[in-house]
C-alpha cells in the first residue's frame, strides 16, 4: 500500500532553492575576482600538487577573464541575499524543531562512517535512520557552519579595518582571504557529492525536495 | 453451502475488498501527487524563468559607470552602511619595520603626463574663506612627520606591507580648513591623468597621510614621486600617486577607476 509521507516543510524547499542560485552567482562572481590574484594551490612546502589556477588563455575561454570589476559589483550585491536567506533558514530551523533532525548527535560520527561504507558497497546494511542519516547530518551541519565562515571571512576582507577584530581572529588579512577560497572550494566538492547522491537516490527522493512528500510502500506482502 | 465454504467464501470477499481498498488508496495517494508534483514543479519553473528573467536584467541594464545601474545602487546602499559604521578611532593594523615587504608596483596610470620635478607644486582649492594654496614638497614636510607600517590592500586581492614617512592629512586640513560641513576631498595628478574621490571622514583618519617616503626612502618615480596618498583605510587605487591638485567640494567627485566599474567608496 502506497502512502504519502511529508519530507521537506515549503518554508525549507524555498530556502533550499533560493540558496541554489544566489550561491552560484556568489561562486561565479569570486571566480572573476579570483581571476585578478589566483595564487593558491595544494601542496607541502616547495612542492605543488595542484595549482589552482589554469592558463591565462583558459580564463579567456571561459569568459572569466578581465571582469574583476564585474565581479565586485555581482558580490557585493548577491552577498546581502546569500547572507538573510541563510540567516533565515537558520532561524527557521530553530524555531520550527527542524534542527533535531539536521544537527548530528553523540552517534552521528560512527554511523557516518557505516553510512559511507554502505554507500561505497563495502557494507550490507545501512544503519537506521530518521529524515536524514548520519552522513548527512554532518554535511547538511557542516554547509551551514561553512555559509556562516563565507560571511565572516568575507567580511574581514571586505572591512579589514572596520571589522579589523574578525580579520584578526582569521589570522590576518590573507589568512581570511585564503579561507573564503578555500570554503568555496568545499562547496564545489559538496555540490558534486550532493548531485551524485541525488542521483543515485532516485526521482522520488528528488522530487519530495520540490513538492514535500515522498511516496512509500507499506505493509504489502 | 456448508459453514467451512460460506467461510472461505467471506474471506474471499475480504480479501477483494482489501484489494479494492488498496487500489482505492494507492490511486488516491498517485494522485495527489500528480496533484503536488504539478503545484511543486510548475512553481519551481516559475521560480527558474523568474531567476532567469532578474539575471538577464541585470547583465542588460543600463549601465552606470560601466556597471549595470542596479549593481551601482547595490554598492552605494553599502557604502552608506560603511560609513555609517566607519570610525576614525578603529585604526588599521600596524607591523613591525621587519614585516615589511617587497613594495609591489602596480599602475603607472597618471604619473607620465606633464610632470617637471623641478616645479612641482601641491594645490589646495576650496579652502574657507582663502584663496587656493600652494605649497611646495618642503611646506608639506614641516608639517609633523608620522610613519607607519601598514597593510596595503589592492582590490586584486593581493596585499603588502609597507611602512610609510608623510604628513597627516589631517593636519594639513587644520592649516587649510575645508568649509564647514564640506562632504568629499578631489585629488588629481598633474594633468588629471589620475584622479579620485574620498569622503571627508576617510581623509581624516590619522593614519591617512600624504607620504614622502615609502619604506625608508624617497618615492621612487613609480610610487609617485613626490607626494602620495598613504591610505590604509581604502583599496590601493584609492591612494593616489603624484597628487598635484587637492580640491574640497560638495559636488561627489568623479574617481579614475569608479568611472571603469569598481566602487567609488572602496573602504576598509
Amino acid at each position: 500500500m502506497k502512502i504519502l509521507e511529508k519530507k521537506h516543510p515549503l518554508a525549507i524547499r524555498w530556502f533550499h532553492w533560493i540558496n541554489f542560485p544566489i550561491l552560484a552567482v556568489m561562486v561565479w562572481s569570486g571566480l572573476l575576482i579570483y581571476w585578478a590574484n589566483p595564487v593558491y594551490r595544494i601542496g607541502l612546502g616547495k612542492h605543488t600538487l595542484l595549482k589552482m589556477t589554469v592558463a591565462e588563455k583558459t580564463y579567456e575561454k571561459a569568459n572569466l577573464a578581465f571582469r574583476l570589476a564585474e565581479g565586485l559589483s555581482w558580490h557585493f550585491f548577491f552577498m546581502w541575499f546569500f547572507a538573510i536567506n541563510g540567516i533565515l533558514y537558520v532561524l527557521y530551523t530553530i524555531f520550527s524543531g527542524e534542527w533535531r533532525y539536521l544537527v548530528p548527535d553523540r552517534r552521528s560520527w560512527k554511523e557516518a562512517i557505516l553510512v559511507a561504507l554502505h554507500d561505497l558497497h563495502l557494507r550490507k546494511e545501512a544503519p537506521p535512520q530518521r529524515k536524514y542519516n548520519a552522513a548527512q547530518r554532518i554535511s547538511y551541519t557542516a554547509i551551514v557552519v561553512m555559509g556562516l565562515g563565507s560571511l565572516m571571512t568575507g567580511l574581514a576582507i571586505y572591512k579589514p579595518v572596520q571589522f579589523g577584530w574578525l580579520t584578526f581572529l582569521f589570522g590576518g588579512y590573507p589568512m581570511a582571504r585564503f579561507f573564503h577560497f578555500w570554503i568555496t572550494v568545499g562547496y564545489v566538492v559538496f555540490f558534486a557529492v550532493h548531485i551524485a547522491q541525488v542521483i543515485k537516490t532516485g526521482w522520488n527522493n528528488f522530487r519530495a525536495m520540490v513538492i514535500g512528500y515522498e511516496v512509500h510502500e507499506v505493509g504489502h506482502e | 453451502m456448508s459453514d467451512e465454504e460460506q467461510e472461505q467464501d467471506i474471506i474471499i470477499a475480504d480479501e477483494e475488498a482489501l484489494r479494492r481498498a488498496i487500489a482505492e488508496n494507492d490511486a488516491n495517494v498517485d494522485r495527489d501527487v500528480r496533484r503536488y508534483s504539478r503545484r511543486g514543479f510548475v512553481t519551481l519553473g516559475v521560480g527558474a524563468v523568474a531567476a532567469y528573467g532578474a539575471w538577464k536584467f541585470l547583465k542588460l541594464a543600463k549601465r552606470e559607470g560601466d556597471v549595470p545601474w542596479p549593481l551601482r545602487r547595490g554598492l552605494e546602499t553599502n557604502e552608506r552602511l560603511s560609513e555609517g559604521y566607519f570610525r576614525t578611532a578603529r585604526l588599521s593594523r600596524t607591523f613591525p619595520r621587519s614585516a615589511v615587504t617587497n613594495a609591489r608596483i602596480n599602475g603607472g596610470e597618471g604619473l607620465t603626463a606633464n610632470y617637471d620635478p623641478e616645479h612641482w607644486r601641491l594645490g589646495i582649492e576650496g579652502i574657507a574663506g582663502q584663496p587656493p594654496a600652494t605649497l611646495t614638497l618642503g611646506d608639506i614636510q614641516s608639517f609633523p612627520r608620522r610613519e607607519m607600517t601598514t597593510e596595503l590592500r589592492c582590490i586584486e586581492g593581493w596585499s603588502i606591507i609597507v611602512h610609510w614617512a608623510g604628513a597627516r592629512l589631517a593636519d594639513l586640513m587644520a592649516k587649510f580648513p575645508p568649509p564647514p560641513g564640506t562632504q568629499y576631498v578631489a585629488m588629481e595628478s598633474p594633468g588629471r591623468g589620475y584622479y579620485v574621490g574620498l569622503d571627508m571622514l576617510s581623509c581624516m583618519h590619522p593614519q591617512t597621510l600624504l607620504a614622502y617616503e615609502l619604506n625608508g626612502a624617497p618615492l621612487s618615480w613609480q610610487h609617485g614621486a613626490p607626494l602620495r596618498l598613504a591610505m590604509p583605510v581604502k583599496y590601493g587605487y584609492k591612494q593616489i600617486k603624484r597628487i598635484a591638485t587637492i580640491r574640497y567640494t560638495n559636488v561627489r567627485p568623479p574617481d579614475f577607476w569608479a568611472d571603469r566599474g569598481y566602487d567609488w567608496y572602496a573602504g576598509h
